[in-house]
């Protein structure tokens, strides 16, 4: 039997870090000795990042549709502060147990989302996230319901770094966190499995043609998904001491779809500068006044969908074409 | 009994306001999550015209409907056409977009507090019966809901612009070839659609409340009454939403610790067992 051998070097070559990336995480280094004072701010946006890139596995690569994405975030954020409640104080065991319930809730609920179509999954995804926000809305003793989760301590970093005033150990650790998780996700877009979700996305009727186990890529990019949610619900309650209700919140789903929306969706830097670009004009516009900005992010959302599908990721990429169309005229 | 006959009062606002969604979602294939906005606007145009230009209540409620009518008309022409053939979630993004539009503009033009609003005196007070308090206002509500669902059933099975709309929802290339005007066609459901809930917001201040919030508030709800309806059915809608009434104000009576959490339960598992909705026939596409 004649060997069959495939030339991988073009997937090698793609997967190999590229100068723009090293500038690119540079910037939050810089941005700490830059912006001393807002620090933060830094912190959600690392935090907010990590969220939008949970959602972009699953929307952006695979293609499932989800309006209760914060169901997981805010499982992750609870369990983090319950468990820093209750004595185990320690963020990174923290964010394990976070990690591990919301997987576990994101296998279980993936068999339902799973099941019907786009119009279906939308509802309950939906339905999912509207029901553990009546939960923990109605199961006061244990949530605090409206007024938050109060009381959670955490101590120190790996026994070391304290929480302080000015944020900076948070944002460090927010910062590394996000970017390990980053570095993971982008080795797994990369593989075969990635490519195989890209695939699905495109058609799911032919993927099955060639082998791939469509069911199982959607319900393990799914489960992916929300431990990466549950990871940064973590992260915010760790970071901020406090859980309020609204991490599970229906706007808060519909911001993260904006988010990467704006960023561009099916590329990991997309979520990546959508946070930044959405929530730095997010603190400056709502400081000016929450309902104006309000009014703006729909406005956004409206002609974003009607005019630049692809976001500031699809605009950057097209950038090099524009170019040289200019330089041939 | 009392409850259930509010119940059923709930259940009539819920058919008057989803059954536009029902249509636009389940016929039109457009998934139009900001459903919610023309009823609020229907509900803030029904306080405008009552306190500032002193309308009788039952010309503010259909002048309600019409303004609901015409934002449908203008938004359906100008925006929501262009999004028919996208995809999904361009449809949830750009309806999503749109809630949020409207409900920093409900912000900024009334204010976040409840809109008050004043019954006529023969809308209110009680019948009493032995063992039964009838509220005037809810046995009104259920006659309203009532003869449109009857006019609107009437309207698509009888007559020649429900035939249409049926052909053109069935097999819209195939409507066209026969020279039905398929565009107008759905614009004027969507009107219909948008004015309906416009009305459904007008009646449903004193029952479900109107503040800013109200898209987003209620938005589960509607999206219940299509999935358990079945989409585009009139009578489906009707008995999802008098058993979603029920349901909730019944729930909220007896078990308010459990709050909405059945709701959405029950509908997660309806979606999941019965796709095409209880009384569902099969989407044509």
């Amino acid at each position: 039997m004649a060997k069959i051998s495939i030339d991988l070097s073009p997937l090698q070559k793609a997967s190999a870090w590229k100068p723009a990336e090293v500038v690119f995480w540079l910037l939050p280094v810089i941005a700490f000795f830059l912006f001393p004072k807002s620090l933060a701010l830094l912190s959600q946006i690392a935090i907010t990042a990590l969220f939008a890139l949970s959602l972009d596995l699953i929307l952006g690569y695979a293609g499932i549709i989800s309006l209760g994405h914060a169901a997981f975030f805010g499982l992750g954020a609870y369990a983090a502060g319950l468990l820093a409640k209750y004595g185990w104080g320690d963020p990174l065991l923290g964010l394990a147990g976070a990690a591990v319930l919301a997987t576990a809730a994101g296998f279980i609920s993936s068999f339902l989302v799973l099941r019907g179509s786009d119009l279906t999954r939308l509802m309950v995804t939906l339905g999912v996230s509207m029901m553990l926000y009546e939960a923990a809305n109605k199961a006061t003793d244990f949530t605090g319901g409206v007024d938050g989760l109060q009381g959670v301590e955490m101590k120190p970093l790996l026994g070391e770094f304290t929480f302080d005033l000015y944020g900076k150990t948070a944002y460090w650790y927010s910062l590394i966190v996000l970017f390990l998780m980053f570095w993971l996700a982008r080795r797994l877009v990369q593989s075969p499995f990635g490519h195989s979700l890209r695939g699905i996305k495109q058609n799911v009727k032919r993927m099955p043609a060639i082998g791939t186990p469509v069911h199982g890529r959607l319900v393990a990019v799914y489960t992916i998904g929300a431990g990466y949610a549950g990871v940064a619900g973590a992260l915010l309650t760790q970071t901020t001491q406090f859980v309020s209700l609204d991490v599970m919140s229906f706007s808060r789903s519909a911001e993260l779809l904006l988010i990467l929306v704006l960023g561009g969706t099916g590329s990991l830097y997309g979520a990546l500068i959508g946070t930044a670009v959405f929530m730095a004009a997010q603190h400056y516009l709502s400081g000016i006044n929450p309902q104006y900005w309000q009014f703006w992010l729909g406005a956004a959302l409206v002609l974003i969908v009607l005019f630049a599908r692809d976001g500031i990721m699809g605009f950057l990429n097209r950038l090099p074409a524009l170019a040289a169309k200019k330089r041939g005229d | 009994m009392t409850i259930v006959f509010d119940g059923l009062a709930s259940g009539m606002l819920l058919f008057l306001i989803s059954v536009g969604l029902s249509v636009t979602l389940g016929l039109m294939n457009f998934v139009n999550l900001a459903h919610g906005a023309f009823a609020m606007l229907g509900g803030y145009a029904c306080v405008v015209f009552l306190s500032r230009f002193g309308l009788p209540f039952l010309l503010a409620a259909p002048l309600a409907a019409v303004v609901a009518a015409i934002a449908g008309v203008v938004l359906e022409r100008t925006l929501y056409r262009r999004l028919y053939a996208s995809s999904h979630l361009d449809q949830v993004l750009f309806s999503i977009g749109l809630i949020f539009m409207a409900i920093s503009s409900a912000h900024y033009l009334f204010g976040a507090q409840q809109q008050p609003i004043f019954l006529p005196d023969f809308l209110r007070g009680q019948i009493n019966l032995p063992g039964l308090d009838i509220g005037i206002y809810r046995l009104f509500l259920i006659a309203v809901g009532l003869s449109l669902a009857y006019g609107l059933q009437w309207m698509v099975s009888k007559t020649s612009f429900g035939a249409k709309l049926r052909a053109a929802v069935d097999n819209p290339r195939a409507a066209r070839g026969l020279g039905i005007n398929v565009d107008r066609i759905f614009t004027l459901t969507f009107a219909l659609g948008s004015a309906l809930a416009g009305l459904g917001g007008a009646l449903g201040i004193e029952m479900l409340g109107l503040d800013p919030a109200f898209p987003v508030k209620y938005i589960v709800y509607f999206l219940i009454v299509v999935a358990v309806g079945g989409s585009g059915n009139i009578k489906g809608s009707l008995m999802a939403s008098l058993m979603l009434g029920l349901f909730d104000v019944i729930g909220k009576y007896y078990l308010p610790q459990v709050g909405a959490f059945v709701i959405y339960a029950v509908m997660v598992v309806m979606l999941i067992l019965k796709p095409q909705g209880l009384f569902g026939r099969m989407a044509a596409k």
